[in-house]
């Protein structure tokens, strides 16, 4: 076999060139590369930059010097950092136990021989295409003080007297916020747990019915176990994204009425951003990581069990 | 992994034993209520960007849930006396730029994973699906950092070159799936004849993956679209910001909420990823299923 190449004299580029590109090692890390360079730039350097920063007291403009643990000690006592932790497991917990209650009804609701139902998928993902923050700014004027079509409603109903101060209020604010972050965070749980509900053959459950296991039965001993790998799995990422969430309360609140709903990321970039302190700010994003991992590690041992549940790869 | 296929079963099933009202009352009702809930903040959003300013807080004379007479001068005043089609041409090229650069990097270091299988591959694998965890709010300020000492701070290029952080391992996750389902008997007949592994990237391995390339574009152009966090912290004047980060920060001035205006920012901004979403409804479920089931 001729190929161009070898016609031509033998030049050491090129043919360091081919080996390159014939190795598989070598491919393979020119393949890389590009992604790699992304990655690393920005997002590793950045990740360990982050860490850095938490030791120091750099400010906006100004390089900073290594404090040590110094950022921390002050977080420590610090009563409005201790609250946003609070109100980051709150709010957590309970948007987590509610997207997965009413994501997994919505899910079984559509796993049934329903007529239009690609149509009723389709428009349920709908809030979670739309960008947060747009959604999010309806939600502000329908949490309105004074205008809010809620209290509306609910006042031409005879319900209640005077509009509800939906996020003037502490635990109104928790409480708004909160459903807001469910009503975006249903479509995603609902959809993927749909995906996952497919994948289980209706024979099971025939079988069932016909040894006689009542509905209930039906879905806690041959539904819920064929569904618990992949529930493990969309709830790491549902309590990964509303652990992180910025978006949202940005919007509504921006962590009023005093600091009340504050979220450990939205209290780091008040801190960083319009309070200057990149420093503090870093430490408090740096104090979301053992969270992280927490979520992580879990999401890794439900993977785990779904591949022993399928025999060996 | 053996691939789960969905069950296509279309058959009624036991649910045939089932009566009508009772079908009615468990899942009908149900159904209607969480899709009420579901869209009414689009109604209200659609509704209130074309009402005209005496409509909107008076619940006495007027219907709140309708509109009389209604008006385009929420997005006459939205298009022609604010910065808003300078944001959606921001935003624009933005998501675009950063969806192909992401693309463009997946493609490759998905191929390599999955297929050139160098030794660490599956490590690699593992580290790209970690990058897939971190999220945008712990990296926020490093990367202000980062790109202020770049000097790209204030500028467009700023985003393009970080929304690729949360963009590439996504669309790698993703195309990694996608190349696996790719018979591995092709790609040896093909070296057998003699291509070099670029033609069989792009001759045969891309022609079969378009679904998982559409799946992972259309994907990671919304996530960019709907991108808030970076670019709320990396720009600052006007005339560079997206639209979630614009509407936000310049739309809303001092107590007076100009709600009309508001929600026609909103409704205009979302407008272009419903339309995008609607034509590819498929892949977008595909896409958010796929990611977390590989």
């Amino acid at each position: 076999m001729t190929s161009p190449d070898t016609l031509t004299p033998a030049a050491p580029r090129p043919s360091r060139w081919r080996r390159l590109v014939e190795s598989r090692g070598g491919l393979g890390l020119l393949f890389m590369l590009p992604a790699a360079v992304f990655l690393l730039c920005f997002l590793t350097y950045p990740l360990g930059l982050g860490v850095w920063l938490g030791f120091t007291d750099t400010r906006i403009g100004r390089t900073g010097s290594f404090i040590g643990l110094e950022n921390y000690q002050w977080l420590a006592d610090d009563p409005v950092f201790w609250l946003s932790v609070f109100n980051t497991m709150l709010y957590t917990t309970v948007a987590s136990v509610l997207k997965f209650g009413l994501g997994l009804w919505l899910a079984l609701l559509l796993n049934r021989n329903l007529r239009f139902k690609n149509f009723f998928r389709a428009i349920i993902l709908l809030p979670w295409v739309v960008p947060t923050v747009l959604s999010a700014l309806a939600f502000w004027w329908i949490y309105d003080s004074q205008f809010s079509i809620i209290s509306w409603v609910l006042m031409s109903l005879g319900i209640i007297d005077a509009p509800i101060n939906f996020l003037g209020d502490p635990w109104n604010a928790r409480w708004s916020v909160i459903a807001a972050n469910v009503w975006r965070g249903i479509p995603f749980v609902a959809i993927s747990l749909l995906a996952g509900l497919q994948t289980i053959p209706q024979s099971l459950n025939e079988a069932a019915a016909i040894d006689g296991a009542t509905a209930w039965q039906r879905f806690t001993k041959v539904t819920l176990p064929l569904l618990t790998p992949i529930i493990a799995v969309v709830m790491t990422f549902s309590v990964l994204f509303t652990f992180t969430d910025f978006q949202l309360i940005y919007v509504l609140t921006r962590g009023g009425p005093v600091n009340a709903t504050h979220l450990m990321a939205t209290l780091s970039f008040q801190r960083a951003i319009p309070g200057g302190q990149l420093g503090e700010g870093a430490a408090i994003a740096v104090a979301m990581i053992p969270f992280l991992l927490a979520a992580i590690l879990f999401s890794f041992f439900g993977l785990q069990r779904r591949k022993w549940q399928q025999g060996n790869d | 992994m053996a691939k789960q296929t969905p069950v296509q079963d279309d058959s009624p099933g036991i649910e045939r034993f089932e009566t009508l009202p009772r079908k009615i009352l468990t899942v009908w009702l149900p159904l209607f209520v969480f899709c009420f809930v579901l869209l009414f903040p689009f109604y209200w959003m659609a509704i209130t960007s074309v009402k005209p300013n005496h409509q909107l807080t008076n619940y006495r004379d007027y219907s709140p849930f309708w509109v009389v007479q209604p008006t385009l001068d929420h997005i006459r005043y939205l298009l022609f006396e604010t910065s808003y089609p300078r944001w959606l041409w921001n935003t624009i090229i933005v998501a675009v730029a950063s969806t192909f650069i992401s693309l463009l990097a997946s493609v490759f270091a998905a191929y390599a994973i999955e297929r050139l299988r160098f030794r660490g591959s599956r490590v690699t694998g593992l580290l790209i699906f970690l990058a897939y965890l971190v999220p945008p709010s712990i990296l926020f300020i490093p990367l202000a950092f980062i790109v202020y000492q770049v000097g790209i701070f204030d500028s467009r290029l700023a985003l393009i070159l970080t929304y690729p952080t949360f963009l590439i391992p996504f669309c790698t996750w993703l195309l990694m799936g996608y190349f696996r389902s790719i018979p591995y008997e092709l790609e040896e007949s093909a070296l057998v004849d003699g291509a070099t592994r670029w033609q069989i990237l792009t001759r045969i391995v891309l022609p079969l993956a378009v679904p998982g390339l559409i799946s992972a574009g259309i994907f990671a152009f919304t996530l960019s679209w709907n991108e808030f966090i970076y670019a709320l912290t990396f720009i600052s004047s006007s005339e560079n910001k997206t639209i979630p980060v614009g509407v936000l920060t310049e739309l809303v001035r001092g107590d007076i909420y100009e709600w009309g205006a508001l929600m026609s920012g909103a409704l205009l901004g979302s407008l272009p990823v419903v339309i995008l979403y609607s034509f590819f409804v498929d892949y977008y479920v595909s896409s958010m299923t796929g990611a977390v089931k590989e």
